[in-house]
């Protein structure tokens, strides 16, 4: 196969974004938590999500999130195409700051939580999750 | 609009004053994600259920924002603490703008 210099440039693009998504996933993720606390500082602790190490099937990943004192909790899934997942806002009448629901994941990937708590603070887990067959699908 | 979205939903049927219940709740529906392609390579349109919020007696108790990546028929367990009998309001909306609710009444004794 003969290239000639207009090809290679192409090529050599291409190669390049290709490299730069991973990276670029993150960065959408990164954006949707600094909309979420506002560039606040994140603390560890106090936030419990419960996910499985190894999901079969990406279309139905049971997650939950437990964070008391918590007035909202943010899902992420870092690796998706778009990362937001969900947001649980708790209201008066909540017995308990607890939530679980079933997720989808492209591929494996960690899965992050952010909640607000009530004194206005925020704190983070995050959980690996390996996915055997992604949840995307086309 | 999503064909056949049944709202399905588990409360108990009584509790003590002030105690704390869990409550699940499954919708059928298909929350196409908008990633997805038909046999042509043509993306098939988003369409989610966008919200899910639950009240009791007006004041409210979870309020949930849903995207894509919320599964098919969206599952949901959390907790409420009911002060006095009442009944639970099940709002689920739809991106094409419906609007699927049920109702649940819970005795206090």
């Amino acid at each position: 196969m003969n290239l000639n210099r207009r090809e290679m440039i192409l090529l050599a693009t291409g190669a390049s974004v290709a490299a730069m998504l991973p990276f670029r996933a993150s960065a959408a993720a990164d954006e949707a938590i600094n909309a979420f606390t506002g560039g606040a500082e994140v603390g560890e602790g106090g936030l419990t999500l419960t996910a499985p190490e190894i999901a079969e099937n990406g279309n139905t990943v049971p997650i939950e999130v437990d964070a008391p004192g918590a007035t909202a909790i943010l899902v992420l899934a870092a690796g998706n195409p778009t990362p937001a997942v969900a947001t649980f806002n708790f209201g008066p009448l909540a017995g308990a700051q607890m939530a679980s629901t079933r997720i989808r994941l492209a591929g494996t990937q960690d899965v992050i939580a952010i909640a607000k708590m009530s004194d206005g603070s925020f704190v983070r887990a995050s959980k690996e999750v390996k996915v055997t067959i992604g949840g995307c699908g086309g | 609009m999503a064909d056949n979205v049944t709202p399905r939903v588990r409360v108990p049927r009584d509790a003590t004053a002030g105690e704390v219940i869990t409550i699940k709740t499954l919708i059928s529906h298909p929350m196409e994600s908008g990633q997805r392609k038909d046999g042509d390579g043509n993306p098939i349109p988003r369409s989610i259920i966008n919200r899910f919020t639950c009240d009791f007696n007006g004041q409210n108790v979870i309020d949930v924002t849903l995207e894509p990546a919320i599964s098919t028929n969206p599952y949901f367990e959390f907790q409420a603490t009911v002060p006095e009998s009442g009944a639970f309001t099940f709002t689920w909306y739809d991106d094409d703008g419906s609007v699927y609710e049920d109702t649940k009444e819970i005795a206090v004794s």
